[in-house]
């Protein structure tokens, strides 16, 4: 992964809390850190390029869009079969993260998760039915943990460089 | 739950990404919409005053300038408020939530090494007394993309 300097920073620091709804955002921000808007715009373009931002975009809140059940499904889901199903089934339209993990047994059994977002937790049900059946028999077993409470939940950062001040 | 304009779901279906590196991004915007730029930053200061849209701008890789995991403890229910704000007062800890599972306290750890991760899981683990799991993400079978609304 292509390193990042102190500059690319700052301008992923600024345009991470939101870029302001004025007609030149970009130079706005450049303003704000002192720095060129072509460099902003062009140091930008090379993140997205490197992978370093996924995107810019709207950010949109689940919750207030009606997507006010989500479940982490968690399945334990043989070697072997992982790399032809974990993509399919982050293909289905209504997961929105899908990763592999590793298994940490005995407490944990399970090397796939995928988020699945619903109205109600009914239909977060449906949707764990429609992977169970997509993975068939190469799942072993799964379970649906449902969050209860969000405790701390802060946009993600970018980690700050070791020995910076917090 | 919200009631959204029709230009309201487009621009939040067709812009969560690939929002224009140009000086002009929300006119360009507007084009694609067929609406005036004027109507485009009213319209996200509205949503994003709702609640509709949280922001618009960079969502950046966990990985690419740092380290984080996923991290998960079991821990006694009536211990579990005082436990959570304990893991939750770390600068590192950005997600935290309980869940209803044996494993009931799951968070996300973010910091600039492995190894300054694994410190923070091996100070919470020392402190709170109970194992704290290290379930990093090894393959993303899905990015966080965005999220299609039109099959809502």
């Amino acid at each position: 992964m292509s390193p990042i300097d102190a500059t690319d920073r700052r301008i992923v620091g600024a345009t991470q809390a939101g870029l302001p709804f004025v007609p030149r955002p970009y130079h706005a921000v450049a303003e704000g850190l002192g720095l060129d808007p072509e460099e902003v715009m062009a140091r930008l373009r090379r993140m997205l390029e490197a992978g370093i931002v996924r995107r810019i975009g709207a950010v949109p809140n689940h919750y207030a869009l009606g997507w006010t059940a989500n479940g982490m499904s968690v399945w334990d889901v043989d070697e072997g079969a992982l790399p032809g199903l974990g993509p399919k089934v982050g293909a289905l339209p209504f997961v929105s993260h899908c990763y592999r993990r590793p298994r940490r047994p005995p407490l944990w059994p399970y090397n796939l998760f995928a988020m699945v977002h619903g109205r109600d937790s009914g239909e977060v049900d449906a949707k764990v039915g429609e992977i169970a059946a997509l993975l068939g028999s190469s799942a072993r077993a799964h379970d649906v943990l449902v969050s209860t409470r969000i405790l701390k939940k802060t946009g993600l950062r970018l980690a700050r460089q070791e020995g910076a001040p917090a | 739950m919200t009631t959204l304009s029709p230009t309201a779901r487009h621009l939040i279906d067709g812009f969560q990404r690939g929002l224009p590196l140009r000086p002009r991004p929300y006119a360009e915007m507007a084009d694609r919409l067929g609406v005036d730029e004027e109507t485009v930053l009213a319209l996200l200061a509205r949503l994003q005053a709702e609640g509709v849209v949280s922001r618009v701008g960079a969502v950046v890789e966990p990985h690419a300038a740092g380290w984080s995991t996923l991290a998960a403890m079991s821990v006694p229910p009536w211990a579990l408020a005082q436990i959570a704000d304990f893991v939750s007062a770390y600068p590192e800890v950005n997600h935290n939530y309980e869940r209803e599972h044996r494993l009931n306290l799951w968070f996300v750890v973010t910091a600039p090494t492995p190894e300054a991760v694994r410190r923070v899981l091996d100070g919470i683990e020392y402190r709170v007394g109970v194992p704290v799991l290290d379930l990093p993400l090894e393959e993303a079978f899905r990015l966080d993309l965005g999220f299609a609304l039109q099959w809502h």
